[in-house]
Order: C-alpha cells, then sequence, then structure tokens
C-alpha cells in the first residue's frame, strides 16, 4: 500500500523556503499587502517615532487652559487631561502595545505548541490530561479570566505579558494537536519510526516543522488577539501605570469624560492607533491562514 | 442507545469541567492572594486576639483541605459570601444584576447571529463579485475593533453629537413613569447603543464562518444535483445550501458566549448598564474580591453550561455526532 504513495506527494512542507514563499503568496494577495502595510506603518512608528517626536511623561501644562485643549501649532493632536501633548504619547503607547502583543504571543505559541505536540503525540495518559486541560482553557471566558488574575497579581507590564500569554495558547494547541493526529498517521512517519527514530525526535525533528505554517498564520491572529487583551485590561484600568498605551489614554480619556466633553483629539488617536496595529496582524493573519489551511485554500 | 451514551459522556464531561473551575477559583482566590483577614481589616491595625477571632469567624483556622469542603459546601447552597464594599450578601447583588446582563446579551446575540448569517449567506452566493469582497473585508475591520472604544466612539456620534440616543445606564434617572409602556420604551432607548456595540464589533466572525462554511457547502454534490432537477437558485441556496452550513455557526455561536461575556464587561463599563459586567468592573477598581471572585464564576458557568447546551443541540441536529 505504501509503495503506490509517490514521495514527492510526503515531503516535508515546512521550512524557511516554504515559510518564505508563503508570505510572497501572502504578499500578492491584496487584503494580505494592505495588512503588511499597515503594521509597516505601525513598526516604522514605533521605532522611529519616539526618536523624532519624544513624549515625556512629567511634562504636564502648567494653566488650566492647557488641560484637554483642542489641536494646535502647538499641540497637533491637542492634550490630554494634565496637559500633555497627545500625539507624542499617542506615538509613545505605540511600543507598549506592540511589545505586549508579540511578547504575550511568544509565550502563548511556546505553551500551546508544547502543549498541542504532547497532546497529539501522547497516547497515554499524558495525552488525554493534556487535551482536557486544553478544552478546560478553551472554555473559560479569557478577558474575565484576564482581569481577574491581573487583579489578583498586579499590574506590572511583565504581570500582564505572562497572564495574556498563559491565557491564550489554547487555541494553538488545538491547531497543533489536529495537525499532528492527521500527520503521525502519514507514511513518512513510518519510514522514520521504521528507521529507529525515537518518539521525542520524531515529534520535534519530523512534526514540528510540518506543523510551524499553520501556528505561524494562527500567531499573528494571536498578536492582534493579545494586542485588544493588553489595550482591554488597560482601558478598564488594569494597565501598567509607568508604561502609558493606548488602553491606558483610552482609560484616562473615559474617566474624565472625554466623550462628554467634546475632546476627540483625546478619543480618536489611541483608539486609530489600536485599530490599525489590530486590523493589520487580522489582515495578514487572514490571507496566510487561508493560504497555509488546506481546507480552507482557494476561497 | 449511541445518543444516550453520548448523552452520559458529555454529562460527566460537564460535570468535571465545573469542578474544575470551582476548585480553580478556589485556589486562586483563597490560596494565592495571601491573608484574606490582611484585605479584609485594610488599615492592618488590628490586635491579635481580633484577627484571631476573625480567622475562626472565616474559618481560616481551618486546614486547606477542610476549607475546600466547606466551601464547596457553600457553593452549593448558595453561599457566595459577603462583598467588601456593599456589606451585602454577593448572592443578593448577583440577582439584582443578572437580569440587565442577560437581557444586553440576549439582544446582541440575536441580533448578531441573524444579520451575521444572512449577509454571510449573501457573500457566499455573490462569491467574488464587489459585494462579496466589501463584506470580507468589513467583516475583519469591525473583528479588529476594540469593543469599548466602539462604544466610546459611538456615545461621541450619536450620543454627544446628534444626541439620538441616551448613553448611560438603563433608564433615565429619577423618571416617574406615566405608563409601563413609557418605562419600557426608555428600557428600550437605552439599549440601543450598547446592544449596537456589541453586533458591529461581533457581527464579521458570524458573517466569515457563515460564508466560507456555505461556499464549501456550494461545491458539493447534492447541490448539483438539486440544480440538475431544475430548482431555481433561491430554492438551492436557501433549501439545500444554507442548512448544511450551520453547523459550523453553532460551533461559533457557542465559542461567542465566551466572547460576548467579555464583550458585556466592556459594553457595561463604557455605558454604566447595571448588569454583572459593570460589576466586574467597579469590584476590581475596589479591590472586592468577594464580588469579582462570584462574578468570575458566574460567567466561567454560563459558558460552560451554554457549550454543554450547544453540544446536545449538535447531537439533536446532526445524527452523525450522536453515533460517533
Amino acid at each position: 500500500m505504501t509503495a503506490t504513495v509517490p514521495l514527492a506527494v510526503e515531503r516535508p512542507t515546512g521550512g524557511l523556503a516554504a515559510a518564505r514563499a508563503n508570505l510572497a503568496l501572502a504578499w500578492a494577495d491584496p487584503i494580505g499587502r494592505a495588512g503588511f502595510a499597515l503594521l509597516g506603518f505601525t513598526f516604522l512608528v514605533a521605532i522611529l517615532g519616539p526618536v523624532v517626536f519624544p513624549f515625556d511623561p512629567t511634562e504636564v501644562g502648567t494653566s488650566a487652559a492647557s488641560i484637554l485643549q483642542a489641536p494646535t501649532a502647538q499641540h497637533w493632536l491637542g492634550t490630554d487631561e494634565l496637559g500633555r501633548d497627545v500625539f507624542r504619547e499617542t506615538i509613545a503607547g505605540s511600543q507598549v502595545s506592540l511589545l505586549v502583543g508579540l511578547l504575550a504571543t511568544a509565550i502563548s505559541m511556546i505553551v500551546g505548541t508544547m502543549a498541542g505536540l504532547g497532546a497529539g503525540y501522547s497516547r497515554g495518559l499524558v495525552g488525554a490530561v493534556l487535551v482536557r486541560i486544553t478544552d478546560f482553557f478553551l472554555v473559560l471566558p479569557t478577558l474575565p479570566l484576564i482581569i481577574v488574575l491581573a487583579a489578583i497579581a498586579g499590574q506590572s507590564l511583565g504581570i500582564i505579558i505572562v497572564v495574556i500569554g498563559l491565557t491564550s495558547w489554547a487555541s494553538t494547541a488545538r491547531i497543533v494537536r489536529s495537525q499532528i493526529l492527521s500527520l503521525r498517521e502519514r507514511v513518512f512517519i513510518e519510514r522514520v519510526r521504521a528507521l529507529g527514530a525515537t518518539d521525542l525526535r520524531i515529534a520535534v525533528v519530523h512534526i514540528l516543522p510540518n506543523v510551524l505554517p499553520l501556528v505561524f498564520a494562527n500567531t499573528v491572529l494571536v498578536i492582534a488577539g493579545s494586542i485588544l487583551a493588553e489595550a482591554t485590561l488597560a482601558f478598564l484600568g488594569l494597565g501598567d501605570p509607568v508604561h502609558v498605551s493606548w488602553g491606558t489614554m483610552l482609560h484616562f480619556a473615559f474617566e474624565v469624560g472625554a466623550a462628554g466633553r467634546g475632546a476627540w483629539w483625546y478619543l480618536l488617536p489611541p483608539g486609530i492607533g489600536i485599530v490599525v496595529v489590530v486590523l493589520g496582524f487580522t489582515l495578514v493573519g487572514y490571507t496566510l491562514d487561508r493560504i497555509l489551511n488546506p481546507r480552507l485554500r482557494n476561497r | 442507545m449511541g445518543g444516550l451514551r453520548y448523552l452520559g459522556r458529555k454529562l460527566v464531561q460537564v460535570a468535571l469541567t465545573l469542578l474544575a473551575v470551582v476548585t480553580f477559583n478556589f485556589y486562586l482566590f483563597h490560596v494565592l492572594p495571601g491573608d484574606p483577614i490582611k484585605l479584609l481589616a485594610r488599615a492592618g491595625n488590628l490586635q491579635p486576639e481580633d484577627i484571631a477571632r476573625l480567622r475562626e469567624l472565616f474559618g481560616l483556622d481551618q486546614s486547606l483541605p477542610v476549607q475546600y469542603l466547606v466551601y464547596l459546601r457553600d457553593l452549593a447552597t448558595g453561599n457566595l459570601g459577603m462583598s467588601l464594599t456593599y456589606r451585602q450578601p454577593v448572592v443578593d447583588i448577583l440577582a439584582e444584576r443578572i437580569v440587565n446582563t442577560v437581557e444586553l446579551l440576549a439582544a446582541a446575540t440575536v441580533l448578531v447571529i441573524i444579520i451575521g448569517v444572512v449577509v454571510g449567506v449573501i457573500a457566499a452566493a455573490r462569491r467574488g463579485t464587489r459585494v462579496d469582497t466589501a463584506s470580507v473585508v468589513t467583516s475583519l475591520l469591525f473583528w479588529s475593533l476594540p469593543t469599548f472604544w466602539t462604544g466610546l466612539m459611538l456615545i461621541f456620534i450619536l450620543g454627544v453629537w446628534l444626541h439620538a440616543f441616551p448613553i448611560s445606564g438603563s433608564g433615565t434617572p429619577g423618571v416617574v413613569y406615566a405608563s409601563l409602556g413609557a418605562q419600557v420604551v426608555d428600557f428600550g432607548a437605552h439599549l440601543v447603543l450598547p446592544t449596537l456595540t456589541l453586533v458591529l464589533v461581533d457581527i464579521g466572525q458570524f458573517v466569515l464562518i457563515t460564508r466560507s462554511s456555505l461556499i464549501d457547502v456550494l461545491t458539493e454534490d447534492f447541490i448539483l444535483t438539486a440544480r440538475a432537477k431544475g430548482l431555481s437558485s433561491s430554492q438551492v441556496l436557501w433549501r439545500h445550501g444554507v442548512p448544511n452550513a450551520l453547523l459550523p455557526v453553532i460551533t461559533t455561536s457557542a465559542l461567542y458566549v465566551g466572547l460576548v461575556v467579555g464583550g458585556a464587561i466592556q459594553v457595561e463599563t463604557v455605558f454604566s448598564w447595571p448588569g454583572m459586567g459593570r460589576l466586574i468592573y467597579d469590584s476590581v477598581l475596589r479591590r472586592d474580591y468577594p464580588l469579582i471572585e462570584a462574578t468570575f464564576l458566574v460567567f466561567a458557568m454560563t459558558v460552560i453550561l451554554t457549550n454543554f447546551a450547544t453540544d446536545l443541540l449538535y447531537m439533536w441536529i446532526d445524527p452523525r455526532v450522536r453515533n460517533a
């Protein structure tokens, strides 16, 4: 039976060349390209912005008129409730959002991939327990969980990153597991097992590279979710008080009633910042998912 | 017979998950934060004998396993403790709030599913056209909107700017209603913006799921057969295509409950809607741990039980699941 399967079909699809090919396909798609453009813009702002327009959080307004001031030549996007420059504050906020999004996703990916590998490859008790734990985290409502953990653990950037990372890995684990369940029955895996490879070696050397592309598409979507989670947490007053993020800005804008006072310059910039970066990752993730997910291909 | 076995297995799973959530909750709130007496006596100027009395009162002099069993007994009898800020039993506060959240979420969920499915079907039926592309791009854009910010924007545009709808609370404060009808109208007006916020941010995923599921179904052989029989294209679409494309929509609906609970927290906070979401926000700001704990528990249990209900619905709709 195995002899009739052509070798080419069984060639592993992972690796750097495949990743580059997939990114090129995503770039060729108009939706994907729009996503890359938004991300390029955001990263440019986050890296160069604070150098060109540095933000000093201690530089507060000195008069009543300088508070929640509409845009002027001096303050392009007006001032916040302490009389600070909203334009510079928004640029500074981009760094916190991206940092939390990327690092939380890194934790989420590592935990999710390992849990998924274990759940998919171990047929014994370990696998069964990992499946149960994954399902448990999959049904727990994420935002209440994050709020509760942040309320108990405290409000530093490090804790926020860990909390978001440890609550968002379940979907990754599920994707990895279902991929492995289909992969481990494939012929090339049976061949390396026949050659005497250990379970661990098969999992890490032969299965992991084949799972990674789909994990990659999922990663991009998890980054979008993590950035939204950080913004929401900060908006609810559970952000890091030292490092101002877009969510923190909107928290204070809400607290001082910026909407009722018509202070659109305080509401729009941080919100648009969040939408631009989240939309960027969502568009790229959606496109990659369509390219990489065999069930969705050609849609 | 297979159905009963499936049902039994699902029941055991739900019971285990609920127990896990309760245990997780116990660990989170009773083991992790350290000494609750310090939380209760915030100033901390208590005499040692007072502390000892409080420890005894709250059962903290018992061993952890005993505390856990007492906790389980209290939960089973509906004793969720006292709120630190309201100085009222937590259960009473929850009972007052839960109705408002259910009303808000029910309104939003019904609208999201109906509109989402209809738009998704239209997009799939006109696959590749401008209508299709527009609905995909709009869905992805709405999907990327932060819920709380969307709420703030609606307050700004429709509330403050156009004065179209009330922006805060569930009724006009201080008003004596002339009739029940007037009260319902006022409540409905207050419900518009929070519901609209939830519908906007959550509709995208239903459009996308319905669209891709229907596109999948439309390539199957029985659709070709239906066409070959000479049925009109709308008959093929709505009678043969859509019903078969709805299973993934049900799965999404189950996952959606977990999501919309998070949406409720944000929307209720922004619009001062007196529900469970606003409650968890207020109690987090005031560090009212018994209240946070109970609210989280209610949210988690709701999501777990809804998932269970979806499993049952699946079993009823799709015989393949029952016999798996």
